[in-house]
């Protein structure tokens, strides 16, 4: 009799068997290699293994080798190759992010994504600024920007803020306008302030899925402290965070984007906006408000109800909307990508404005301001495009 | 080979500093601590030697508010043994009384090269390494951005300024000033930490009593205060820069 031989599964073989996870995973047996994925990617013609080669490289057993390249740090997350893949693969929750954390467990990290994760860790921001200092936007302000615990121990809503439109001076200029709107909507709402932490989304797609987690116990244990009827942010990422993945670690709370919020308000909001923004706009789609959740009309219908703005469209717009370059970790991976790349997507999106006629490239994530008026800076016929949040619109059209 | 990394933690200047009623220190309601970097370099430079298969690493620190974690971190990214040294911690120690501690304590350990930080960004009376090693008997080199260890010695670079590096060899036990590990401080997911802290035991000891000799005292402690000399100039940058150049006439630069 012979004795059979048990033999520990491979790396590839573990890899592989981790992607097919209920309810979509097992699709990944599914790929046709039809290349979509790859043809797609902003980024795919400088991946040595862009998604369709991954896959092709475990069926092959010979994924260690995609593990010894660093082109993987190339995805956004954008969501361009799921949302084009026949096959349904969740190539960019899946695929691409689990092959990011296997190398940060191996120690394979850049070292500006190195930097982000550890501010995320230790100060509960990317920006790696004090916690204590998470409200400090609102000081100064004319609107009033309540904070629970303080001013408020209930609210209609609370309003998720987020890193960047808590830190970043730029989308500080976004948060404001955004408490601006509230206040002469007369939501009942406020703000975590310090209780908030980051959530933790690009994170987690960055291949970081521990410090997700742990972002998302702190958001989950302020969110219970204080009573409210749903949750709304200007932050794509914090949104889909929320509403798609928070209550996959059992913390559920409803969760809209402001411009559902407001769409939904849109008969109280166009009495407001009164002043004109002439010109020619064109609405660039957030990769977690269009292909990861499929919200691509509220946008422009706030943009249309503006007096004297005219929405035109880029070549690429809706489901095919070019990525900004800042998912996935790609907001801190600004140095790498560019010595990969020698270009930025942000470059390319600008270029695709000033194609479509537009004078205003308006956006509805925290992450574009900075992206694109960098890339304003640095596209030379793209000088004087403005670059503004649809809610600045708005408050633009309000004020009097 | 016995590695021991003594390291402290340090106010985290990304939290404002606040001088308590005393005027003479910072409130330590308003400080958040966090592991002096300097250390990190040290911690990862005693892993890379182990990783080259010299020996176990052990981290010594205070038992301060914040030390769990950078314990624990320390443990994630490959040190063996972690120990917190519990005293009277509650109103700071300067580096004379922390080095005389560490030197009690770590004599205990027999260790074969001691690292840490070159410097921390509150000496206030000298680096703890120099003092250590003082106390120990030991041979010091700072500044050190390189090591390799042989039998009984290390081969170690040391910066000096003007970019030029030293590559000298010190004989064992001794103590080296890390500047810069060979490798910047690895990262270590927080699933990798947690799953550390559910595994790795603190282990504790009574630090020795404080003894301060030796240290200056602070009288008062305060944030720059604005010297009366400076003219600050004011208005649009055309008269500003008018105002500049009759300066600089009436001073006879011009």
């Amino acid at each position: 009799m012979t004795i059979p031989t048990i033999t520990n599964p491979s790396f590839n073989e573990t890899f592989y068997a981790s992607l097919q996870t209920p309810p979509t995973g097992e699709r990944v047996r599914t790929c046709l290699q039809c290349g979509m994925c790859s043809g797609v990617c902003p980024f795919g013609y400088v991946m040595d293994f862009p998604p369709g080669r991954m896959i092709a490289a475990l069926r092959s057993e010979i994924f260690d080798r995609v593990m010894k390249s660093d082109t993987v740090w190339m995805c956004v997350a954008c969501y361009a190759c799921t949302e084009v893949c026949p096959s349904g693969i969740p190539l960019t929750e899946k695929l691409m992010a689990r092959a990011k954390e296997e190398l940060i467990l191996s120690g394979a990290v850049p070292a500006e994504l190195q930097l982000a994760l550890e501010n995320s860790q230790r100060y509960g921001n990317v920006l790696g600024q004090s916690p204590r200092k998470r409200a400090d936007w609102t000081k100064g302000i004319q609107a009033t920007v309540p904070v629970f615990g303080k001013e408020k121990k209930s609210a209609e809503v609370l309003w998720y803020v987020g890193d960047y439109a808590s830190y970043h001076p730029r989308v500080q200029t976004t948060s404001r306008a955004f408490a601006q709107v509230l206040n002469a909507l007369g939501v009942d709402f406020a703000i975590l302030g310090s209780d908030e932490s980051g959530d933790g989304d690009s994170q987690r797609l960055a291949g970081e899925r521990g410090l997700f987690e742990v972002l998302a116990a702190k958001n989950a244990q302020a969110f219970r402290k204080y009573k409210f009827g749903e949750i709304i942010t200007t932050d794509p990422h914090a949104f889909n965070a929320i509403k798609n993945v928070y209550p996959t670690l059992g913390i559920s709370f409803p969760v809209r984007h402001y411009t559902q919020f407001l769409a939904e308000r849109l008969e109280q909001l166009k009495p407001l906006l009164k002043q004109p923004v002439n010109g020619k706009i064109t609405f660039h789609d957030p990769c977690y408000l269009g292909r990861a959740n499929n919200i691509y009309d509220e946008p422009r219908a706030l943009l249309q109800a503006i007096p004297g703005a005219e929405l035109v469209e880029m070549s690429h717009s809706g489901k095919t909307s070019l990525c900004c370059g800042g998912g996935g970790g790609g907001m801190w991976l600004e140095g790498f990508q560019w010595e990969k790349a020698h270009t930025r997507t942000s470059e390319w999106r600008v270029r695709e404005a000033i194609a479509s006629g537009a004078t205003t490239l308006a956006v509805a994530c925290p992450y574009e301001p900075p992206r694109f008026e960098d890339a304003v800076k640095t596209v030379r016929e793209a000088s004087g495009m403005e670059v503004r949040d649809v809610i600045e619109l708005l408050v633009e059209s309000m004020e009097q | 080979m016995n590695l021991v990394v003594p390291i402290k933690l340090v106010p985290d200047l990304v939290e404002e500093l606040v001088i308590d009623a005393s005027g003479a220190r910072l409130d330590p309601d308003a400080l958040r601590l966090k592991l002096n970097e300097f250390d990190d370099h040290a911690i990862e430079q005693a892993i890379l030697l182990k990783e080259k298969g010299a020996g176990q690493v052990t981290v010594v620190a205070p038992d301060i508010e914040g030390v769990d974690d950078a314990l624990f971190t320390a443990a994630a990214k490959g040190a063996d043994r972690l120990i917190k040294l519990t005293g009277n911690w509650n109103n700071g120690v300067n580096n004379h009384a922390l080095a005389r501690v560490f030197a009690n304590f770590v004599e205990t350990l027999r260790p074969e090269l001691i690292l840490t930080g070159v410097q921390a960004h509150n000496d206030l009376d000298g680096a703890v390494g120099p003092q250590l090693a003082e106390h120990l008997g030991m041979p010091y080199v700072g500044y050190v951005s390189g090591v390799v260890v042989f039998d009984n010695k290390a081969q170690v670079r040391k910066e000096f300024p003007g970019g030029l590096i030293a590559e000298m060899d010190v004989v064992l036990p001794a103590v080296l000033g890390i500047q810069a590990a060979e490798k910047p401080p690895r990262y270590v997911p927080i699933s990798k930490v947690r799953a550390t802290m559910k595994t790795a035991k603190l282990e504790t000891f009574p630090a020795a009593e404080l003894e301060t000799a030796g240290a200056p005292t602070t009288v008062r402690l305060f944030q720059p205060e604005t010297g009366a000399r400076a003219t600050m100039l004011a208005g649009d940058a055309d008269a500003v820069a008018t105002r500049l150049v009759e300066i600089f006439r009436e001073q006879g630069i011009l």
